[in-house]
């Protein structure tokens, strides 16, 4: 039993299942991130931990106790919302102090509580204004504010950095991170962003349809999707997925694969287990991560399995740190991703690098990763 | 690139501007002539109005005619003037416009932040109170005060008026409400706030601008109604309204045309204060939402 438990909770709408027998345990201190598309059901969740929408079966359980039908205040949970939802006609530290004073805490306490809130966030300054008067990043932290104050057991937000400009999302991010670090709160994170997602968590809960697909540490979900619909949402840009014919040799399997040239080539399987030997002769969906795929300069020194052929180079995108180039393997547009010095220009032949100790193989008829 | 400037009104030579103003100008003197033709009247002893020139002013400047028509007119068996039915107005119009009022605001945070089933047909239902006419309910509401044992008197009166404006005021409310982002009340229900620790801290603070456009519309209705003052309040209880007819329309003695004008004004002049107070948010109340800011 963790912390946090969602155990087989589901959500309906009359006769609509929204959210299918969701099951994860959350550990203390742990900062789970609940990412998917929009509609896969993630907001609903976190609204369901929140009391703000009822459980139609299963339980969710803070702390050991079942907090189905308990009043939102009454779970010792606070939340950050999408748009802060501060409350216009109140200066910030009216905003800070609203909770505590609605659980009719005196009020040297809670001016207490709010000044130790605000030197934590750095916003002293900004008590007696109101939130018309502030930016996008000064509401940011007094919503942040607000939900500290409470000193809760589950911190609880709602896609807080999505009303934010790119710079400052970035410097937020950040910022959150080490507002955990610091004060080891447990955490319940929204967000439809994968590179949030990626940073900030220590578990990601990847959820589509209603259903959580996948449940890791964020190394897991990046490294070993569980199937293809997790493998092309996280990561940017995404895995290039290349449909490959198994063979075997009797004691080494290998990924046959055509190349733009209509060359077919054999990649050596590194460490092929049982189950993927069952495929021998089938046709799979191998998945490589761009920065699997560069040329032989970049590719990884420290691996024994990287195979090269020679592509076409169909565009590339210089973004700085890197350069991203397309080309084609087996009829697929793949992304590879290089130094940022590769010397490589469009319509030029360049070999290839693959570090086969990366490949992941996905059954394409269940689109489950085979393991 | 053209530098885009703030102003919107379409640009228009001199001329056509002048003429513009012209027209607009002759408008409003022409709008204004009945007030204008109430105000010299009423400061006109009667004689100068029984001798023609309606439309001079006076030769002779008195406030007579409005000290009559304040205290001494007869208007019921007594000659008491207005004043005792103003009152009546008075007693009459801050209950009725204050209860519909916050009880439309109620309403609109029902129908708006705690979604039931059916809200929308029940919305719909109190929308008829808008369209029904007044004709149509005098003789089931006389029966009701009756019942209720109000009849002839101010607090029939708040009633009926409260009844007949909840439509327009929960209207009003209920779509102001609609685009108050529901997080904020939910971020208060993980505060802690209660049903109406909610409506009175988050709620009401803001409304500002939709309170304003709600007071002014049920103070001026009910202010100005006539039928339901003459149907459900008699003699003494009378309206405003209702007295001011009474005035007007007697039959014994010299018509007082300068104590009637004089009447009229005193009878207009509190809504005219309620619009100049409170007209400025009229207009920005009614765009609240319409235009996200």
């Amino acid at each position: 039993m963790g912390f946090l438990d969602i155990d087989n909770a589901t959500k309906s709408y009359g006769p609509v299942e929204v959210l299918h027998k969701v099951d994860i345990s959350v550990e203390e201190g742990e900062f789970l991130v609940l990412v998917g598309p929009s509609g896969c059901g993630k907001s609903t969740l976190l609204n369901m931990i929140a009391g703000l929408e009822d459980i139609t079966s299963g339980e969710i359980r803070i702390k050991g106790s079942v907090m189905n039908g308990v009043h939102p205040s009454n779970r010792n949970i606070a939340m950050v919302f999408q748009s802060y939802a501060l409350y216009p006609n109140m200066t910030v530290g009216q905003n800070i102090t609203f909770g505590l004073e609605m659980h009719c805490v005196p009020k040297a306490e809670r001016d207490k509580a709010m000044m130790d809130v605000a030197q934590l966030l750095q916003i002293e300054q900004l008590l007696t204004r109101k939130p018309g008067q502030l930016s996008g990043g000064q509401r940011q932290r007094v919503a942040m504010g607000r939900a500290l104050v409470r000193d809760p057991d589950v911190f609880l937000f709602d896609e807080p950095l999505s009303n934010l400009d790119a710079k400052l999302r970035v410097d937020m991010r950040t910022e959150i991170k080490k507002l955990h670090q610091k004060l080891g709160t447990t955490i319940v994170y929204v967000t439809h962003d994968q590179i949030e997602a990626m940073t900030l968590s220590t578990r990601i809960a990847v959820m589509n349809g209603g259903y959580v697909q996948q449940l890791g540490t964020p190394k897991e979900i990046y490294d070993t999707p569980a199937n293809l619909f997790v493998a092309t949402f996280m990561g940017s840009p995404s895995m290039n997925l290349i449909p490959v014919t198994l063979r075997g040799d009797g004691n080494a399997l290998f990924a046959e694969v055509q190349n733009d040239a209509g060359k077919t080539m054999r990649l050596a399987v590194c460490a092929p287990t049982s189950a993927l030997s069952a495929y021998e002769g089938k046709t799979v969906t191998m998945g490589i991560r761009p920065e699997a795929l560069t040329d032989r300069d970049g590719a990884d020194q420290r691996s024994h399995h990287v195979e090269s052929f020679p592509s076409t180079v169909l565009v590339t995108e210089p973004a700085g740190s890197d350069t991203f180039v397309a080309t084609t393997i087996a009829g697929k547009e793949c992304i590879s991703r290089m130094r940022a010095d590769a010397n490589v220009a469009a319509r030029q032949r360049v070999d290839f690098a693959v570090n086969m100790e990366k490949a992941v193989y996905f059954d394409p008829e269940i689109e489950q990763r085979i393991v | 690139m053209a530098v885009a400037t703030q102003d919107t009104a379409i640009r228009t030579g001199r001329a056509v501007r002048m003429s513009i103003y012209l027209v607009l100008i002759l408008f409003a003197l022409f709008y204004m002539l009945p007030l204008y033709v109430m105000l010299v009247n009423s400061v006109k002893p009667l004689s100068e109005i029984t001798g023609g020139g309606m439309m001079s002013l006076p030769d002779t400047w008195t406030i007579e005619p409005w000290r009559k028509a304040w205290s001494e007119a007869q208007v019921g068996v007594q000659a008491t003037g207005l004043r005792p039915y103003f009152w009546n107005s008075i007693f009459m119009v801050v209950p009725a416009v204050a209860i519909s009022t916050v009880l439309g605001a109620l309403n609109g945070y029902v129908l708006t932040k705690w979604r039931f089933r059916g809200d929308t047909i029940l919305f719909g239902l109190m929308l008829f109170a808008c369209f029904i006419p007044f004709q149509i309910v005098l003789i089931p509401m006389a029966a009701v005060l009756g019942f209720l044992g109000i009849s002839g008197n101010t607090a029939g009166l708040v009633l009926v008026h409260v009844v007949y404006g909840l439509g327009f005021t929960t209207l009003y409310f209920r779509n102001y409400y609609a685009v108050f982002p529901t997080e904020l009340i939910r971020a208060a229900q993980i505060d802690g706030a209660s049903f109406f620790q909610i409506f009175w801290r988050i709620l009401l603070p803001s409304s500002g601008p939709i309170a304003v456009v709600s007071i002014i519309w049920q103070f001026t209705n009910i202010w100005n109604d006539f039928l339901f003052g003459a149907s459900f309040a008699s003699g003494d209880g009378a309206p405003m309204t209702v007295a001011l007819n009474n005035l007007v329309q007697s039959s014994t003695g010299v018509k007082e045309y300068n104590v009637h004008f004089a009447g009229a004004i005193l009878a207009a002049l509190p809504t005219l204060l309620v619009y100049i107070v409170a007209g400025r948010y009229f207009v920005r109340g009614l765009m609240a939402g319409s235009v996200k800011g």
